[in-house]
């Protein structure tokens, strides 16, 4: 079973995303349980998600504690909520920022973790550009399918039309498949690093 | 068709499917996702031959509900918590007048202190009602759930409320496979009223009725629970053969052949302790489950028989009986009555807490050596409790509880579990 928590703020689209993720696992004949944290779902307050994808029936109903990776939507939850708690040793984390994770201040605190598992992508300006909001939990999706090499990308695409339509869905799209290419790109680097270190 | 759908979703499909006439029903978390997504069907035409009425309030809810099923109208609506307490009065009216309801329970802790998470606080409080009561572990069984109660009720001429945990259920995404219209047609026949108001052939519902006469009245809505018990499987067994699916009946048994401790519980949390019962298993405990499906009529003959090869059994319930205890564990007591059993009651979940893999195994390890007490509290923060205690013996003027307890343990929407 692999498990997935996301962590952002009422308007993002913490939920859905997670949703969606589910979505996408399903398409590919996969077993999946997506649920919110509830109740804290005000606009701006932190918000929880959590996502389960496994190969056989998933009865399991307690929160994710210790998940196989995250998906950070905004960077300013790193001073307020202890996202990483439970966190899988060289589990996947993809944080929403044009910053680096030496730049988050994370440097240190994953130091030893598999480079090419820690990724980065600007998805609130993707979002901005190709859907017109302000909104990074598409992208994300995208970006995710890429670092976790858990889905196709074809899968999350297929999730998109499932939950939008138009030029929503058609937006959307565009952004996580630009994502998918930002994180693809940011693990080839990081593989590269690796040999050269 | 399988899908990957929200609970909530997923019965208002199911609901839809089952050909209601009339909805009726007034928002509360977090039953509103169902209604809402019946209300869209009827605007949208897929729901055909369908009156949804917006009510001020759940009491009016449950009234339209009374009326519109007494004249002959296959009628649903859904609540919880605060709401289904409000419309209390009228839940009593429905099945004293033996009015074939169904209707959705998203299961919430009642306040105070408000809370809109998941606990079975709400449902249990109407459990003498005289309605029948179903929990659903999972979404698809929540979809099949609710398209029996349709047939039950109507059969038995006495509403039922399907009771599915709100947010765990209602709020998750999960595969679910929605029957085909066939399908339902199939297996659940038009509406045929054993009582109607019908201005051809008037008769008046709702007698007031004197000593003369009122035990027998009640009496007899008892005699027709018990009958539902007979009859219960026979409807799942049916559902079977043409959904081609277990779902439904009175009690369940997993894992429970030769097992010394078995686990009793209600609803989704059972898929919890299902994995954890398997990891004991493998590990050598001899350990079960006995999930209890139906709790009104409660199936006391089915609970004996599936619990008095144990040497204990664990109640883990999601609602107190404040003042006593548990309310299950108090039903299955009664089924167990004059057996050399310990029956012990675990009060967990409440108003949402998370109940947890490790909780469990810690819990059931220490059941098997009979370390717990008879009524225990799962996660109960002890700390918290004892220092407000403290603060209670030290000052007149402690203040009020939860403000102080809110104060104690910090901001609690940053905290994962």
């Amino acid at each position: 079973m692999f498990q997935v928590r996301i962590h952002g703020r009422g308007g993002q689209g913490v939920v859905t995303a997670a949703e969606m993720l589910s979505i996408a696992a399903f398409e590919e004949g996969r077993h999946a349980q997506a649920f919110p944290s509830f109740g804290s779902e005000r606009t701006g307050a932190p918000v929880v998600a959590f996502c389960r994808i496994a190969d056989k029936e998933i009865r399991l109903r307690e929160p994710i504690m210790e998940p196989d990776a995250l998906i950070i939507q905004d960077p300013t939850l790193l001073h307020q909520v202890d996202v990483f708690a439970g966190l899988k040793r060289d589990g996947y984390v993809l944080i929403n920022t044009n910053k680096s994770f030496e730049e988050l201040g994370l440097g240190d605190f994953l130091k030893d973790w598999h480079a090419e598992r820690l990724c980065t992508v600007s998805a609130t300006e993707i979002g901005l550009r190709c859907v017109g909001r302000p909104v990074p939990n598409v992208p994300l999706l995208g970006g995710f399918a890429a670092v976790s090499q858990l889905l196709k990308l074809e899968s999350v695409v297929k999730a998109i039309n499932d939950k939008f339509s138009g030029k929503v869905a058609e937006g959307n799209i565009a952004a996580a498949a630009e994502a998918y290419q930002v994180v693809m790109r940011e693990m080839e680097e990081a593989k590269k690093e690796a040999v050269h270190a | 068709m399988l899908k990957q759908c929200e609970g909530s979703h997923a019965v208002a499909e199911a609901v839809a499917l089952c050909r209601p006439e009339v909805i009726c029903a007034y928002p509360i978390s977090p039953q509103t996702h169902i209604v809402e997504g019946l209300g869209e069907m009827v605007k949208g035409g897929e729901l055909k031959d369908c009156e949804f009425i917006n009510v001020e309030s759940e009491f009016a809810a449950m009234s339209v509900a009374i009326g519109s099923s007494a004249a002959g109208a296959r009628t649903y609506t859904a609540t919880a918590s605060q709401g289904l307490l409000f419309m209390a009065e009228a839940v009593y009216n429905a099945s004293g007048l033996g009015l074939p309801i169904v209707m959705t329970v998203a299961n919430r802790a009642i306040g105070a202190p408000i809370n809109i998470w998941n606990d079975h606080t709400d449902a249990l409080s109407q459990r003498d009602a005289g309605w029948l009561q179903i929990f659903a572990e999972n979404n698809q069984e929540a979809v099949d759930l609710h398209i029996q109660a349709f047939r039950l009720a109507e059969e038995l001429s006495l509403p039922v409320m399907v009771c599915m945990d709100g947010f765990i259920l209602t709020h998750a995404y999960e595969r679910v496979d929605i029957p085909s219209q066939e399908q339902v047609d199939a297996y659940l026949p038009p509406y045929e009223p054993r009582q109607v108001l019908d201005p051809q052939a008037p008769v008046s519902i709702g007698a007031m009725v004197g000593p003369e006469a009122f035990m027998e009245v009640r009496y007899l809505a008892h005699a027709k629970q018990m009958q539902a018990l007979e009859r219960i499987p026979e409807y799942a067994a049916e559902f079977k053969a043409v959904f081609g699916r277990d779902s439904g009946g009175l009690c369940h048994t997993y894992q429970a052949e030769g097992a010394d401790t078995l686990i009793v519980a209600m609803g989704s949390v059972l898929g919890t302790i299902k994995d954890v019962v398997d990891e004991m298993r493998e590990a050598g405990h001899k350990i079960g489950v006995l999930g209890i499906t139906l709790f009104r009529p409660f199936p006391i003959k089915q609970v004996r028989d599936a619990l008095h090869r144990a040497k204990r059994v664990v109640v883990l319930e999601k609602s107190l009986a404040v003042g006593l205890g548990g309310i299950v564990s108090t039903n299955v007591r009664m089924a167990l009555s004059a057996l050399p059993i310990d029956v012990y009651t675990v009060v967990a979940g409440l108003g949402g807490r998370a109940i947890t893999k490790r909780s469990l195994h810690a819990l059931f390890r220490k059941a098997e050596k009979d370390d717990i007490d008879a009524v225990s509290f799962l996660d109960l923060n002890h700390a918290l409790v004892d220092k407000h205690l403290a603060r209670e013996k030290a000052h007149r003027r402690s203040g009020p509880v939860a403000e102080a307890l809110l104060r104690e343990v910090g901001t609690v929407a940053a905290k994962i579990a």
